[in-house]
């Protein structure tokens, strides 16, 4: 291939917001007609580096090649122009529009609408036979699933004629069977000669779709390697810049007594539309129970019902005691004194308060411990010198209870709470999402606190929407899905495969082909979901 | 990595603000055909070279500390109070009640009476809005202004009607009795060959507000209940994972905040007029949320804030007399200030955020 030129190349790519380098003189080749996949951990400088490619960004150095020829891109409309794609994490589609008016909205020909959307419906039929992409062209996109509102945005890129086609963390909104999907229609677009750039932090992707894999670490391009001749672990020392146990260490569990009982919880949001529809579940004294499933089918209400930032119905037990559910005993307060340890999903918006220095945050929520107050005043002198103990305890860098919180990377962002957290010993860890945006090197410390944890006999929750971290994690693992636990299975007996099904609403073997049992559990959810809210 | 050191945030912004808006007053002075430099002359010696001078402007100081200090404490739980003006009105209610009621045999008792009637006369006005914000979403700007008139209209009524004595035409309460009444800086530091501090009406609140200055310093980094309220105002999720009651809190914060502003009545009413006039507060609780603006809700800076704008009032007053420069350009003046240091703050502080970074980036 090395006689081809390359699709893309990128020559010294610099870019410095305020005083971080996010690019650092980076250079890449992308070859035509391959899946190129750019790996590294949050804030590594992937986003910036696209952002720049399809002209969001102005680049302080360096110089992009599209097919040989220096190109300039000053804005989005020159790299279509140059046959740029780009498919966003964050879908931008209008919810009321057709699938078809999507694709024809801001590459309309003429003043008059209906000219281009005949043309648009004749070259969508073509792209579907030639690619299997499959939308209903006058489905309203409120209307189908995040799998399908994908498609569309590809198919607005081929529309606009791009011949390159970047994808930023697209799997991040889909079930298993989706994601296999949407790998099956890339593997085709490269068969038919496109070029893509597949960005992701998940090394099974890299593995299983990528062609060429280039590193990224601290705005910086490491490495740039043939997916056959790499591994998943050489690829993780790479992102991380050491060697990293990619596996958690741990034993089989010892479950003891039930910790936390939960019979029929049901929550309804302030839209009106029911999140949990009667979820039970228990966590005993020694085991993770792991929730697994896509964002947004429940998990958030569970955790927020179960530290109580939002009400509901049902019966919660914790130690056989009930709990209130309702009124103003049911506040995070009270759950913590019933022993109930809370790592939030969202450390930014909930678990910490970054305009807060260290050492606030490590009082948080725990405020009003005797320890940390004398008489009327607190104690601060007693809460730093006990956040100092913690933060050399989980390694915390830079070790200064002084720093606000912003401040921190996201990694000892997450080690500041889940050290405030885990070093109260409860009885009950509810942990949600607890290594999203972390880097691996804190990924690995943190399992292993939770691991510990629970070899202390204590009763952990786990949701995540990784299924990697939930198989490597759990002891038993749950699936949610639309409100309801779909079931439950033992982790050392399941599989991806199997829980992926579970994570579509599929319970038993479906008598039709898999793909389109999920598709019509999608849509019915989707369905009701729509419905209540109108 | 903080954009820039904590000291430029706090004094170079506010002083380069200043510095512009004294620019441009300046500018504006020369517009009508005065000399600036002599205009300036005048205010410092009107305000700041004579012990007079100090008492008026140490008075002014007194009435901006309190209401800054009750605007400072509602931003920190992000709200913004800007009913100041209608809580000291009624504070001053509470004070006239409380002075003319209670025969009280001496003036350190009537003071001890009188702050808790400003405080909780205070407190009260500004309940309601704050109920109506934490229960029903009301916007607290919205409700406290119009709070504003209410107070005004409602005190409008209980002078003309209830309070003005029998016989006399003046729409304000009889004069407080004479055990009220609070020692002047007059009374307090003149000796014997020199008089001090002659005809001005600052008084003992004075001490009063720097008192409040320490407690509302005490209150927000030093008690749970501030370490809540400071929460919630930067985050109300993370308030509510760490099981704080946005709505107790806000209702709190704000009777704190009205309990200050209502003291400022302690120094309009019981210790400059000692009656109950209409309009004592003479827009102080709109200054209010300039001084907090400028002095970074942090009670050192309110102090630092109202001083200065205390100087305007006194000086621009003195302009007033001695010049040509006609009242309204004194307040256009002081609006420049305001818009500077309250407003335009961001003009002020980004460029001066990128030079600090281009210093650092040279240094590494």
């Amino acid at each position: 291939m090395s006689d081809t030129e390359p699709a893309i190349e990128l020559r010294g790519i610099s870019k410095a917001f305020g005083p971080v380098q996010a690019n650092k003189d980076i250079s890449i080749k992308v070859m035509p007609g391959t899946i190129h996949g750019i790996i590294g951990e949050n804030g590594a400088g992937k986003s910036t580096l696209m952002s720049i490619l399809y002209g969001f960004y102005k680049a302080d150095a360096g110089e992009i090649f599209i097919g040989g020829t220096k190109t300039q891109i000053p804005d989005s409309q020159a790299a279509i122009a140059a046959g740029i794609g780009m498919v966003f994490q964050h879908f931008k589609l209008v919810e009321n529009f057709t699938v078809l008016e999507n694709v024809v909205l801001g590459a309309e020909e003429g003043n008059l609408l209906r000219p281009s959307l005949a043309k648009a419906r004749k070259l969508l039929k073509e792209l579907e036979e030639e690619y299997e992409l499959r939308v209903d062209p006058d489905a309203r996109i409120d209307e189908i699933g995040v799998g399908r509102q994908q498609r569309v945005e590809i198919l607005k890129a081929l529309y606009r004629r791009a011949d390159i086609l970047i994808l930023d963390e697209p799997t991040g909104v889909l079930t298993p069977t989706e994601a296999d999907q949407l790998f099956r229609i890339l593997s085709r677009l490269r068969d038919e000669g496109k070029t893509i750039i597949f960005i992701t932090h998940k090394l099974r992707e890299i593995m299983d779709i990528t062609d060429t894999v280039s590193v990224m670490r601290r705005g910086e391009m490491t490495a740039t390697v043939k997916t056959s001749e790499t591994s998943p672990t050489e690829l993780a020392e790479l992102m991380v810049g050491r060697k990293v146990l990619l596996r958690v260490d741990k034993q089989p569990a010892t479950p003891g007594d039930v910790v936390l009982d939960v019979e029929n919880l049901s929550v309804i949001n302030s839209q009106g539309v029911e999140r949990l529809r009667g979820v039970s579940l228990n966590v005993r004294a020694g085991e993770i129970l792991g929730i697994a499933g896509v964002a947004g089918n429940g998990q958030s209400e569970l955790l927020e019902v179960l530290g109580g930032m939002r009400e509901a119905t049902g019966r919660i037990t914790v130690n056989g005691e009930e709990i209130d559910l309702t009124g103003r005993h049911s506040d995070g307060q009270s759950r913590r004194e019933r022993g109930i340890a809370h790592v939030p999903e969202d450390r930014q918006r909930e678990g910490l308060i970054m305009e807060f220095h260290a050492w606030e945050n490590t009082a948080f929520g725990y405020h009003h411990d005797p320890e940390f107050n004398s008489g009327l005043l607190m104690n601060n002198a007693a809460i730093k010198e006990d956040t100092a103990r913690k933060m050399e305890k989980f390694d915390v860098r830079p070790p200064d209870p002084q720093l606000t919180a912003k401040n921190f990377s996201g990694g000892n962002q997450q080690k500041i709470v889940v050290a405030r957290e885990i070093e109260r010993s409860p009885d009950l860890l509810l942990v949600g999402q607890p290594t999203r945006g972390v880097d691996i090197g804190a990924i690995e410390f943190i399992h292993q606190q939770i691991v510990s944890l629970r070899d202390a006999g204590k009763a952990v929750l786990l949701v995540s929407v990784e299924l990697d971290e939930i198989l490597s994690l759990s002891d038993r693992v749950a699936v949610m899905f639309d409100g309801k636990i779909m079931g439950e299975r033992l982790a050392s007996e399941t599989d991806e495969k199997e829980l992926g099904l579970l994570m579509a609403g599929i319970t038993e073997a479906p008598d039709k082909p898999v793909e389109e049992a999920v598709e019509e559990q999608l849509q019915a959810r989707d369905a009701r979901k729509a419905q209540i809210h109108g | 990595m903080d954009r820039m050191p904590h000291w430029a945030d706090a004094v170079l912004v506010p002083l380069i603000s200043l510095l512009l808006a004294a620019i441009l007053s300046a500018l504006v002075i020369i517009g009508i055909g005065e000399d600036p430099i002599a205009a300036f002359k005048l205010m410092v010696d009107g305000a700041l070279m004579r012990s007079s001078g100090w008492g008026y402007t140490l008075y002014y100081a007194t009435n901006f500390i309190f209401t800054g200090l009750a605007v400072a404490v509602a931003f920190h739980a992000k709200m913004f109070n800007i009913g100041g003006e209608g809580q000291a009105m009624i504070g001053g209610l509470g004070v006239a009640l409380i002075c003319l009621f209670i025969p009280w045999p001496h003036w350190t008792l009537a003071l001890l009476g009188s702050t808790v009637g400003a405080a909780l006369f205070g407190a009260a006005w500004a309940y309601i809005p704050g109920y109506l914000q934490a229960r029903r979403g009301s916007h607290i700007v919205i409700t406290t202004i119009m709070f504003n008139f209410i107070a005004a209209a409602f005190l409008n009524y209980v002078l003309v009607n209830l309070l003005r004595p029998s016989g006399a035409m003046d729409p304000a309460s009889a004069r407080f009795p004479e055990s009220t009444h609070l020692p002047t800086f007059n009374e307090m530091f003149s000796t014997a060959e020199t008089a001090l501090f002659r005809g001005a009406p600052a008084n003992v609140t004075f001490f009063i507000a720097l008192l409040a200055c320490l407690a509302v310093w005490l209150l927000m980094w030093r008690t749970r209940l501030g370490y809540e309220i400071r929460a919630l105002g930067h985050s109300e999720s993370g308030a509510l994972y760490a099981g704080i009651s946005p709505v107790r809190i806000t209702i709190i914060t704000m009777l704190i905040s009205g309990a200050l502003a209502g003291l400022m009545a302690l120094n309009t009413t019981q210790g400059e007029s000692e009656r109950l006039i209409l309009n004592a507060t003479e827009g102080a609780g709109f200054i209010g949320i300039a001084v907090a603006l400028m002095g970074r809700s942090h009670p050192v800076g309110v102090l630092f804030a109202a001083l200065l704008f205390g100087f305007l009032y006194q000086g621009g007053a003195e302009l007033a007399l001695w010049t040509n420069i006609p009242r309204e350009l004194i307040i256009v003046i002081q609006a420049l200030v305001i818009l500077f240091t309250g407003a335009m703050d961001n003009m002020v502080r980004a460029p001066l955020e990128r030079m600090f970074l281009a210093l650092r980036r040279k240094e590494g």
